[in-house]
């Protein structure tokens, strides 16, 4: 049971505290709610590169990071699809330094053009490193262009292009910091050795007198059911070929969801899994075999990526997963096989808590989704789900016509 | 003037007076050693064998690692499949490692599924018959996945630099090929695993919200294991360095981008200079705000990240500088990296950097040590190391102590770019 306490300032800031007074330190982690999926179609990558932004001065600070280190702080930040999230660790003694630095951010950003130079030049090098070039790195843009018609998980958070980021403009980062950044969209987390009172009127203190914005209500372009399975074929300088399927799953907040999460873990967690078992162990098509989803806030994918031994036909290796597939779909899993997955997933979860970073984390982004307090009712969601509702998920989703696939073939073979 | 132009008041890290939490020691009948750190806010368990099993210990190439790696693939009663069936049905993790000295086995669990997983661990440690055909599907999929990492730039820089300073033949510098896979035979990783697991050395490290038995159940299951603490472990090996400096690797005629690795033995952790070593890194390139960072990512846009590390190896070391860069500003990144190493040589660091960098270590140890499992893993390097908890408070020491002409001193005997091997690969 993680406890916390929530109250909302004048502003819509949303202000969450975590006590825990085992350790020394406390965490200030905010979360905003923006990500790749609200960027504009010509203008992708931009939440993340936005992220890089932030650590380039506000408008009274000329220097994040500085000041933190000081106070015997470190921090780090990320950018989803779906949202953008900072945090920052610190002695407990010097909480007020992380506010001082957030809330000043939050207000406004010194829109330094310097900063945009380098950061872009910046970006583009992490784009390179980890998507150009890396062996397989375009498999997911490619994935996601292929799997989505309409919905902005079309594209990765680095970006759809090296152009986009190289063109973006101070003007642009204006508009975005003022329509994003902003109070009303943003979740602040305090945990650690920490006490509520003191926190809330430090928060009333640092960001009670930031504006809001209007409520902007989200418009992202709901992506249609699809009726036609997809398929891309591609070849590239890799020494395997790969396979990489997936189907459109529901949003977060359902129930689907939970049966989807159940499913990747009797195909793809740990070495007694189904598809590491009867594909890698015991048919030996496959190198490797991942199933996996990325837990995205609006209806997203379930995917199952594999390299294929040399010498199998890419036909027969995609035959063997389907097999895996209709077993799934025809078959009642055993309770123990459902008992264990659910196991590992209470594991997991009670794993994650364990560092109280993560724990803040956790609460923002259950607020963000809803309610913080759905922390700790998430895993009787899972142990609601029986072997006849993944047998059900499995005859939804598992349909050819719902699927996207990419044979990725080496041009050496 | 706004109270937002001005910083709120702090304590500073550097005066904190810290305390490294106490270990528990206790021995198992068989004479193996466990040490325990009790705490933490959630009911789980970490309990980790740590064996010399390291790739030093083997005759022949990674005949270490691929004994550590089938560990669960195995044993007289029950096959691959059964053993992990049984630790992932209870949501556990067992994961093992191979280092260079040492090999481990670790178990993460939730504390009420504890005693279910023990008399199969013991299992693992004594009758593992390493079946052909696990064997063979392994090294396949092993050679498989080499022939992808050999496509990435950072994976190849990161063998070669290692071999120029170490030497092919040395446990820090060898590496794995095709052919060291195709030579493994079935008889190698059984006479290695006799030798090396269930007669060889170990401890045993254990952390979490602890059940008041542990040291009974450890004893019950562990304490008759054929274990030998007093093993003789005898074997040197020198560094042969390589005599060419400077390396240039064309690996991907297609890359965008190289992967640079600039690097010079240091001795080790013993050595008395290694404290103020370590704050002069963590000022050139250890953390976000360091100089590399500033100069090269902050400032020049060259890279996403680069970094500087002291290698965590317990007979010798090196000093190295880590980064992938734009084929286009490869050169140029370079010449920073040396500017900045010069820089350190030529001119003291400023109060006002030393007294950020000191704060922020201190941050960052006190932020280090704030559960069971971050201070067992600080113990357990202390004594792997051969070290005790002096060794700490020597750091903390250093890190108070430490001024701009010790470091500048520590600069010239290290950061000479003429002691530097340089690799680039494509």
């Amino acid at each position: 049971m993680i406890h916390f306490n929530k109250h909302t300032l004048h502003n819509g800031l949303k202000i969450i505290v975590h006590e825990d007074n085992s350790t020394p330190m406390a965490v200030v982690n905010i979360m905003y709610n923006v990500g790749a999926r609200d960027e504009d179609p010509q203008k992708t990558g931009f939440a993340h590169l936005f992220e890089h932004l932030m650590f380039g001065g506000s408008i009274n600070i000329p220097e994040y990071d500085e000041p933190l280190q000081k106070a015997g702080g470190d921090n780090n930040a990320y950018t989803t699809n779906d949202l953008t999230n900072y945090y920052c660790v610190l002695p407990a003694q010097n909480i007020e330094t992380a506010f001082w630095l957030e809330s000043d951010r939050m207000l406004s950003l010194a829109f330094n053009k310097k900063s945009l130079n380098v950061q872009r030049k910046v970006v583009c090098e992490e784009f390179k490193e980890h998507y150009i070039n890396k062996p397989y790195g375009d498999i997911w843009h490619n994935m996601r262009n292929l799997a989505f018609d309409v919905h902005p998980y079309k594209w990765m958070t680095i970006g759809k292009e090296l152009s986009h980021i190289e063109n973006a403009t101070i003007e642009d980062v204006k508009a975005f910091f003022f329509k994003h950044y902003r109070p009303n969209n943003a979740i602040v987390v305090v945990a650690g050795n920490v006490q509520s009172n003191q926190i809330f009127q430090l928060a009333e203190k640092w960001f009670g007198n930031i504006p809001s914005s209007e409520n902007s209500i989200k418009n992202i372009p709901k992506e249609p059911q699809q009726n036609n399975a997809k398929f891309l074929e591609l070849q590239a300088n890799v020494p395997l070929d790969a396979i990489i399927k997936t189907w459109h799953i529901d949003a977060r907040l359902t129930k689907g969801y939970y049966a989807a999460d159940l499913i990747t873990e009797i195909f793809g967690g740990g070495a007694s899994s189904r598809l590491y078992n009867s594909l890698v162990k015991n048919k030996k098509l496959f190198s490797s075999i991942n199933c996996y989803h990325f837990g995205s806030i609006d209806p997203g994918l379930l995917t199952i990526e594999g390299k294929l031994i040399k010498g199998i036909k890419m036909q027969e290796a995609e035959n063997a997963i389907e097999e895996e597939l209709e077993k799934l779909k025809s078959t009642l899993i055993e309770n123990n096989e459902l008992q264990k997955v659910k196991n590992r997933t209470e594991s997991m979860i009670t794993f994650e808590d364990i560092s109280v970073e993560s724990r803040a984390n956790s609460l923002a982004m259950y607020e963000l989704l809803g309610d913080a307090a759905w922390m700790n009712t998430e895993l009787e969601k899972y142990q609601e789900i029986t072997i006849q509702d993944i047998q059900q998920y499995a005859q939804t989703i598992f349909n050819t016509k719902n699927s996207s696939t990419i044979h990725y073939y080496s041009k050496n073979n | 003037m706004s109270f937002r132009k001005q910083a709120p008041a702090i304590q500073n890290a550097v005066d904190f007076d810290l305390k490294l939490p106490a270990i528990q020691q206790f021995a198992l009948d068989n004479n193996i050693p466990v040490y325990s750190i009790h705490g933490g806010t959630q009911d789980v368990i970490m309990i980790e064998f740590v064996f010399f099993a390291g790739n030093w210990y083997e005759e022949k190439n990674i005949i270490a690692a691929i004994t550590n790696a089938l560990l669960k693939n195995g044993t007289k009663t029950k096959n691959a499949l059964a053993i992990n069936e049984h630790f992932e049905f209870y949501g556990a993790y067992l994961n093992t490692h191979t280092y260079s000295e040492t090999a481990t086995v670790t178990l993460h669990t939730l504390n009420k599924n504890l005693e279910y997983l023990l008399p199969v661990l013991a299992e693992l440690f004594t009758d593992c018959i390493f079946p052909e055909e696990e064997l063979t599907t392994y090294i396949k999929n092993a050679k498989q996945r080499l022939e992808v990492n050999l496509k990435k730039c950072d994976f190849v820089a990161n063998r070669l630099i290692d071999e120029y300073i170490y030497g092919h033949n040395h446990p820090y510098g060898k590496y794995s090929t095709i052919a060291d896979f195709d030579a493994i035979e079935k008889n190698d990783l059984q006479d290695f695993y006799q030798a090396n697991y269930t007669n060889g050395k170990c401890m045993i490290f254990v952390a979490g919200k602890l059940p008041t038995n542990i040291n009974n159940l450890l004893n019950k299951y562990f304490g008759n294991l054929p274990f030998n603490y007093n093993k003789e472990l005898q074997k040197n090996y020198l560094p042969v360095c390589n005599k060419t400096k400077k390396h240039s690797i064309i690996n991907d005629t297609d890359g965008v981008q190289n992967a640079i690795r600039i690097a010079r033995s240091f001795p080790n952790k013993q050595h008395p200079d290694y404290n103020n070593a370590q704050i002069l890194n963590t000022i050139l390139g250890g953390f976000f705000g360091s100089r590399l960072m500033k100069n090269i990512r902050e400032d020049k846009g060259y890279t996403y990240g680069i970094h500087s590390f002291i290698q965590n190896h317990f007979h010798q070391t090196a000093w190295m500088i880590s980064t992938e860069a734009g084929k286009d500003v490869c050169n140029a990144t370079i010449e920073e990296v040396y500017k900045e190493m010069k820089l350190l040589c030529n001119e003291p660091i400023s109060n006002d950097e030393l007294f950020l960098v000191k704060n922020y270590l201190m941050g960052n140890l006190l932020s280090n040590q704030s559960g069971p499992f971050q201070v067992i893993a600080k113990w357990k390097s202390l004594i792997l190391n051969n070290l005790n908890e002096d060794f700490y408070y020597n750091s903390i020491h250093t890190i108070k102590t430490t001024n701009a002409k010790d470091l500048q001193e520590i600069a010239n005997k290290y950061l000479n770019p003429a002691d530097f091997y340089e690799l680039t690969v494509l």
